[in-house]
């Protein structure tokens, strides 16, 4: 294996669940719905997503665990923030911290437990070609599952009248309403989807990544991948491209100290941040401040009856 | 096609054709064998203790242009917003063409033909204009395909629409054209249209009239909301009028006068504003010359070379469509935002553009803003802080860093007292007043601090009549007391009736003022939708 090849890859590993955990989100902010829970829904999902592989012996259980997980979380903040009308902000918050304690006890009895890393695809040939094979044809699911909710999503947004409807409702849900659609329902649904998102990108990590649990694993993805979402001005796309950008940085820094520069590694360490910080300016800037959020993002919307 | 005598709206079939053509010479009352299109029968409405709809009946025949009167609060909106599936009424039942029916949600009113436009419009600025109607119609249609029969419809109606343009880039006017073409498309049998005409210039009126004439042809009935009685007058053939969420009365609005409809309406008579003639201006108290400001929200308008005087003594209006610079400006005259070089805004000859809205209000200066809640007062403040935060700098309110509160208080009850403020409790939040007595409150605020040069922004804006009549007459008479007052309004009428002067302002540039004694309103109009604005800027020039 070249050096090329290594770092592709791993750049890809690093990249994946970043990108998974951000289109989720993305579908729940269009919608008008700040979760900053996505940090606690994650590690819920790295958690669960590892218990249920140990006691079934099979990685897929393991994913739907992770997946539900998720998902429950994110019902949590729903009921909070839809059925009470809660501060989102607040609810994300608390979401964040609750995971992170709650993740400890679930995978406590299975600290120092192994298992091996999740099947990649082999496809005789194909993924034989030299350098680029291994990376085009030879990655686990999870990899092929990640760009296809990229595209999936895409489509669902631009080309879908639910899809229209969802982003009417996060422009402006009062006129949603009084157009006829279920304002809460949407954003229910839409806030379950970015929950799932964030538990199989949990699920990647403690199956795939490293893979083994450990409290706290997640180690600031799910707020990287909340920022990422921000970077791209909630587009999918762009999505892809910030999730691999940090990830890219984040291994290429890696690399680079292994190489022996001669910079603190604290500051490398430190660079994806920098490099994310920096291309929001830019893009703030060079978009003259124009708003491109979704306008109705994290207001709570109470119908009258 | 088809004769008045002849055409079937007499048989007894309970549907009628949907291509039924009506001809406006149409004998009313309707035949007495067909049924009402829509009948609303004993309708009561509730939210908590407050009754919105007390046993109300209305009904809207065939081909009908029918109007909904009422003043704010009266429960229009309410009784509309049951007709097209929003709320569900507490009582009562609902009949189409004769027969019983209920409608769950706004998707159920659109499958009968019942098309609404909003009042505070239902759209979505970042959205297309495709985008938007396709929203508004039930069923899968692709955008593309809605795009492609909105342009055919909005050319066939001559609405012109641009598919593909974002909705925060349009007028006023524009955006009300989508919520129209949008209901069209539905081939509907009832339109109802919620204050369409609030926001239009007199030319984009005509126009909306002309659209409604040529739908009521077409075989659809209309409920038209308003509270401006001219206009009832001039197109509804019916009018139902409400006060307090009670039917009041019903009348054919072409027999009655403005003042007998304002009588029912407002339940006594309506003193119009008492103005005696402007005697002499006073000297020049506020100049402003060659402000130009750049807005700093991208979807506002910039100022572009604004120059007018007021003088002491006098009422000067600005007219204009909302969005041509208003808020810009208000913010540049009140020093929430400072001009670029001080000389461009002066009080009684001072340079002021740089000063901020304190320094302004020590010169004698008063501002009141356009929105009552969350800028001209904090809504869950009380009151009396309310009445600090205005006048902390110059009410003495502030002794050595403490509320004075008694005299917080007592200021608040003088307000109360001179503008007949009506509220439960001493000292309540902003938010618990109704819209007519917050805005009495802080135009009296400014008012009873004596000011030399009052700038108010839509001083009666989505106000009671009784309110706003006190308003008026209250701005008239500190001008006479020796102030200049400065209103910046897109109510005509208003302006028409208190203003001396007024210039128009149109996409951040301003008019030429204009003497109120003698000015067609047409000639305002035209000023409003920006014609011949640029022949008036080189008079001005000249």
């Amino acid at each position: 294996m070249t050096m090329f090849e290594a770092i592709l890859l791993t750049i890809i590993t690093a990249s994946t669940p970043l990108l998974i955990g951000a289109i989720g989100q993305l579908v729940c902010e269009r919608s008008g719905v700040l979760n900053l829970g996505m940090e606690g829904m994650m590690i819920m999902g790295a958690a669960c997503g590892f218990a249920a592989a140990i006691l079934s012996g099979n990685s897929y259980v393991g994913v739907l665990a992770a997946i539900l997980a998720g998902m429950a979380m994110s019902l949590i903040f729903a009921v909070l923030t839809l059925g009470l009308a809660a501060n989102q902000v607040a609810s994300g918050l608390a979401l964040s911290i609750f995971g992170l304690g709650l993740s400890g006890v679930i995978g406590a009895p299975f600290v120092g437990a192994k298992r091996d890393q999740m099947a990649k695809l082999y496809l005789p040939g194909l993924t034989d070609i030299p350098v680029i094979g291994k990376a085009l044809f030879g990655q686990d699911p999870f990899v092929y599952a990640s760009f296809a909710l990229v595209i999936g999503v895409w489509w669902f947004l631009a080309r879908s009248k639910p899809g229209l409807v969802l982003r009417a409702c996060g422009e402006n849900h009062a006129s949603a309403h009084a157009l006829g659609y279920p304002v809460l329902k949407i954003r229910l649904l839409a806030i379950l989807f970015g929950g799932g998102c964030a538990g199989l990108a949990g699920a990647y990590l403690s199956l795939v990544y490293t893979p083994f649990w450990s409290p706290g694993m997640t180690a600031g993805r799910g707020w990287i991948a909340l920022a990422i979402v921000v970077f791209a001005s909630w587009r999918p796309w762009r999505v892809l491209a910030g999730a691999y950008l940090f990830g890219g940085i984040t291994i290429l820094q890696l690399h680079a100290q292994g190489a022996g520069v001669k910079v603190p590694s604290q500051f490398m360490a430190a660079l994806p941040y920098l490099v994310t910080i920096l291309a929001l300016v830019i893009i703030m800037r060079r978009r003259g401040g124009q708003k491109t959020a979704p306008a109705s993002l994290g207001t709570p919307f109470v119908p009258d009856r | 096609m088809l004769a008045t005598g002849t055409f079937h709206m007499g048989t007894l079939h309970a549907e009628v054709e949907a291509n039924t053509v009506c001809t406006s010479s149409r004998p009313s009352p309707p035949m007495l064998s067909a049924p009402p299109l829509i009948e609303a029968r004993a309708i009561v409405k509730r939210f908590g203790a407050l009754l919105a709809n007390d046993h109300v009946d209305l009904s809207v025949a065939e081909c009908e242009v029918h109007a909904l009167l009422g003043e704010n609060g009266a429960g229009k909106s309410t009784l509309v917003k049951i007709l097209y599936g929003l709320l569900q009424p507490t009582e009562g039942t609902l009949l189409w063409q004769g027969a019983p029916f209920s409608l769950h949600n706004p998707a159920e009113a659109r499958q009968r033909g019942i098309g609404m436009v909003f009042q505070h419009f239902s759209l979505f600025d970042a959205l297309t204009v495709a985008e938007n109607v396709a929203l508004a119609l039930n069923g899968d249609e692709p955008v593309t395909r809605v795009a492609a029969r909105l342009a055919e419809v909005s050319r066939a109606y001559g609405l012109p629409l641009e598919p593909g343009r974002e909705v925060w880039r349009l007028s006023v006017g524009e955006r009300q054209r989508i919520e129209i073409v949008r209901c069209l498309m539905q081939d509907p049998r009832l339109l109802i249209l919620d204050e369409p005409t609030s926001v239009l210039t007199p030319q984009e009126c005509e126009g909306l009239f002309a659209t409604l004439e040529r739908v009521k042809a077409e075989g659809c009935s209309v409920l038209y909301i308003s509270h401006k009685l001219e206009e009832v007058r001039h197109i509804c053939e019916r009018a139902t009028i409400l006060r307090h969420g009670k039917v009041v009365g019903s009348c054919d609005p072409r027999q009655e006068s403005a003042a007998s409809l304002a009588e029912m309406m407002v339940g006594s008579k309506v003193a119009p504003a008492r103005h005696d003639r402007l005697v002499m201006a006073g000297e020049v108290r506020l100049a402003v010359g060659g402000l130009s400001l750049r807005s700093p929200d991208p979807h506002g308008t910039s100022l572009r070379d604004i120059g007018f005087e007021v003088r002491a003594g006098e009422v000067f209006g600005i007219a204009g469509v909302a969005g041509n610079g208003q808020d810009e400006l208000f913010a540049a005259l009140s020093g929430e935002m400072l001009a670029e070089t001080a000389g461009t805004i002066r009080i009684d000859g001072v340079a002021t553009g740089q000063l901020g809205i304190n320094a302004r209000r020590l010169m004698g200066g008063a501002f009141v803003p356009e929105e009552r809640l969350g800028h001209a007062t904090a809504p869950s403040f009380r009151l009396s802080d309310n009445a600090l935060a205005s006048g902390h700098a110059t009410n003495g309110f502030v002794r050595r860093g403490m509320i004075d509160r008694a005299a917080t208080r007592a200021w608040v009850d003088r307000i109360v007292k001179a503008f007949d403020v009506r509220k439960g409790p001493r000292d309540p939040e902003a938010k618990a007043l109704s819209g007519g007595n917050l805005q009495k409150f802080i135009v009296g605020r400014e008012i009873l601090r004596n000011p030399r040069l009052l700038i108010v922004s839509q001083p009666t804006w989505g106000v009671d009549a009784g309110a706003a009549s006190l308003i008026r007459q209250a701005l008239i008479d500190l001008s006479r007391s020796g102030a200049a007052v400065l209103v910046i309004s897109q109510d005509l009428d208003e302006l028409f009736e208190i203003a001396d002067r007024m210039a128009v302002i149109f996409h951040g540039r301003i008019s030429a003022p204009l003497d109120t004694e003698g000015l067609r309103r047409e000639a305002v109009g035209l000023l409003m939708g920006g014609g011949g604005f640029s022949a008036n800027i080189v008079d001005q020039a000249a």
